[in-house]
């Protein structure tokens, strides 16, 4: 019994197997059975909060839009991703003439799937998770650069220019912030030396790494916007821009696994940075407190943990998305390439240097010492960054002829003091 | 269990239709596929014998590997570069239409 | 037949099915999508090498950059939507036996020494991180600093001369 409070996963599988070889199958075909069932309810899991995250989007939108959202199905609208889903499958299936039929069908796919990769990866709990992969940081980079190639696919095969012209900023944003987001996830690798996510997370048992770097969380932050393709960036889906670029073709169930495919990478990211930079599965050390030891270290609990941090994480997404007008494609490559890349790479030489110094203070009584030498270290680079900016901001501004109109203004107010 | 001679049949088989690709085809950026073709048999090569080594704690074979990605990388970013230089002034990327120096 | 050989299997039939749609295909952008399917068959082999970190750069830079590269070049440079006319060349035959020649060469070199390659791999020594044991070799002085950040001044040069190459010369 008190194996199905510390590790279902493990209790399951051993009275499944027990159940299989009992009816004679060999061990190790009943094993690959096993692992089948498990990828196909992981699979299950990801694509319920995906259901589930159709509601969370469009009453959140709602209500950063003055308005109530759907509340007319079930209770507060919980229900209308069912209609939803009912309303995309019994559309009609159009492909448009001179498609490449193979590549058109497969892009919403893969998508989808490369999405769902990313799931196997994600620690809910100390002994609830898919795989403990020890280069599980760049398993997700992986998965990203799959992402990346369906979109290429539906927009050669779409026949479309708009789709191809979509494709393109979509491909050049994503593949331009990966190296903001590589720099930003070797800060977690370097503070916990480590790339198994699971091992960042044990690491993270005494102080959170935000605290330790919060700068690498918001570099993080914003360069897993950009690659998610969600606005401020979402050149290509702006229909007053480019009428829906990629989507524009697909109709039906095939834009709806683009839909959710979207959302879900958006749910994922939330939940990579709860897991990296905010404490993954342990709740604000409750677990430390005596009294509720028991009940905060079980896996339910860091799984409902992890979720939170997740839905929190997608609320700041989708609040950062339906505030922030749309970036322009030359202003968003300038962005990275002369901003976030070499912040980043500066970023990660002090953390680098500041760890190695102060690393003797990590696990002492002195520890306040070990984190605020890395929090002020941030603090300051941010600073720097500010100054410069302010600096060649306001030599920008010299540069700028003053408006002939902006003189007239200014005489009449003079004259009122 | 699987033995080292599969691998390198593997491979050997993979280099030989990344020679027909490179040798065969008209397409300057067809070659360079069966370019990639031939670096990633010789790459499976490299990392199979490190892993089938008397020693795997040495290294060298996937460092070894992992240069080979590098050089990979490097080649095909100047080569597409090159060819698309190539199609802006001739038009066309046809490897045998490429055959005058100037005009 | 267990399951790793059954893997190996799968996988070694993807790579050559793969590979050989690569160079036969004549719409170019399917060959690319053809190299990535043997490019992914590939990173499969180096998970069951138990190389998990060249299994995952794999995908990031083949599949994740240099395939992608690819696509980008051949949308670049297609003179109308259909490739028209052969897409061997005229001496295609011999590159064909030239071909065989070698597999069959290879071939014959390598069961020449059959009974050294036959052997099952040893298991990795317990305490071996191979990715710790890989970080260590690329930056120590005694291992393979040197070709690394070689490696790395060939990278930059490359990416210099490719810009410089591709730009619009008005």
């Amino acid at each position: 019994m008190d194996l199905f409070l510390t590790d279902p996963i493990k209790m399951v599988y051993d009275w499944l197997m027990q159940l299989l070889t009992g009816w004679g199958l060999p061990g190790a075909v009943a094993n690959v059975l096993l692992i089948l069932v498990g990828i196909v309810v992981l699979i299950i899991v990801a694509m319920t909060i995906d259901i589930m995250l159709v509601w969370l989007e469009r009453k959140v939108v709602a209500r950063f839009q003055g308005r109530l959202g759907p509340n007319r199905v079930g209770l507060f609208g919980l229900l209308q991703p069912i209609p939803d889903i009912i309303k995309l499958i019994i559309k009609e299936d159009i492909t448009p003439t001179g498609a490449d039929k193979v590549v058109f069908n497969m892009a919403p796919i893969l998508s989808l799937a490369s999405v769902i990769f990313l799931w196997a990866v994600i620690p809910l709990a100390a002994t609830v998770y898919g795989a403990d992969l020890n280069v599980g940081l760049l398993y997700l980079v992986a998965a990203g650069a799959l992402g990346t190639l369906s979109i290429i696919m539906a927009g050669w095969a779409s026949n479309n220019k708009y789709a191809v012209l979509g494709a393109y900023r979509q491909v050049a944003t994503m593949l331009s912030f990966e190296i903001p987001m590589i720099a930003a996830l070797l800060i977690p690798t370097i503070l916990a030396s480590s790339l198994s996510l699971k091992t960042i997370t044990t690491a993270q048992g005494g102080v959170w790494f935000f605290w330790l770097s919060p700068l690498g969380a918001l570099i993080f932050l914003v360069a897993a916007i950009a690659e998610l393709g969600r606005s401020p960036f979402d050149l290509n889906e702006g229909e007053s821009e480019i009428v829906s670029g990629y989507h524009i073709e697909y109709t039906g169930m095939k834009f709806g696994l683009f839909f959710a495919g979207e959302l879900l990478h958006a749910f994922t990211f939330g939940a990579f940075i709860g897991i990296l930079f905010f404490g993954g599965w342990s709740f604000f050390g409750i677990e430390r407190i005596p009294g509720l030891g028991w009940m905060a270290s079980s896996p339910y609990f860091g799984a409902v943990a992890v979720l939170l941090k997740g839905v929190f994480f997608y609320w700041v997404i989708m609040w950062i998305k339906y505030t922030v007008p749309r970036i322009r494609i030359d202003h968003m490559l300038a962005f990275n390439w002369k901003f976030l890349t070499p912040l980043s790479f500066v970023l990660l030489m002090v953390t680098a240097m500041v760890n190695r110094l102060l690393q003797d203070f990590a696990n002492t009584p002195q520890w306040p010492i070990y984190v605020g030498g890395m929090f002020l270290s941030n603090i300051l680079i941010g600073w720097i960054t500010i100054e410069i900016l302010r600096v060649y901001g306001r030599k920008q501004k010299a540069k700028e002829p003053v408006h002939p109109a902006a003189k007239s203004v200014a005489a009449p107010s003079a004259g009122h003091h | 269990m699987i033995p080292l001679s599969w691998y390198l049949y593997l491979a050997a088989a993979l280099f030989s239709i990344g020679l027909f690709g490179v040798l065969a085809r008209r397409n300057a950026i067809a070659i360079f596929l069966g370019i990639e073709l031939m670096l990633n048999a010789v790459n499976v090569n490299l990392v199979a014998f490190w892993r089938y080594s008397s020693n795997p704690g040495l290294m060298d074979g996937q460092v070894f590997a992992i240069i080979v990605f590098a050089v990979a990388a490097a080649e095909v970013a100047v080569g597409l570069a090159l060819v698309i230089s190539v199609y802006r002034r001739r038009n066309t990327v046809i490897a045998d239409e490429i055959d005058l120096m100037k005009w | 037949m267990d399951a790793t050989q059954v893997i190996f299997i799968v996988s070694a039939a993807l790579i050559v099915v793969s590979a050989l749609m690569v160079v036969t295909s004549r719409n170019l952008v399917h060959a690319a999508l053809w190299l990535i399917s043997a490019l992914f068959g590939v990173a499969i082999l180096y998970v069951l090498l138990e190389a998990g970190f060249l299994a995952v750069v794999q995908v990031v830079v083949y599949i994740g950059a240099i395939a992608i590269m690819f696509i980008f070049a051949v949308m670049l440079t297609r003179r109308d939507m259909l490739d028209k006319g052969p897409q061997v060349n005229a001496s295609w035959p011999v590159a064909l036996g030239l071909c065989l020649l070698t597999f069959v060469g290879l071939g014959f070199l390598l069961s020449r020494f059959g009974d050294k390659f036959s052997h099952l791999p040893g298991a990795l020594p317990p305490n071996l991180d191979p990715l710790l044991a890989l970080g260590n070799a690329l930056v120590s002085p005694q291992a393979f600093v040197l070709p690394f950040e070689v490696a790395s001044v060939l990278l930059l040069a490359a990416l210099v001369g490719a810009v410089y190459v591709a730009r619009n010369h008005k």
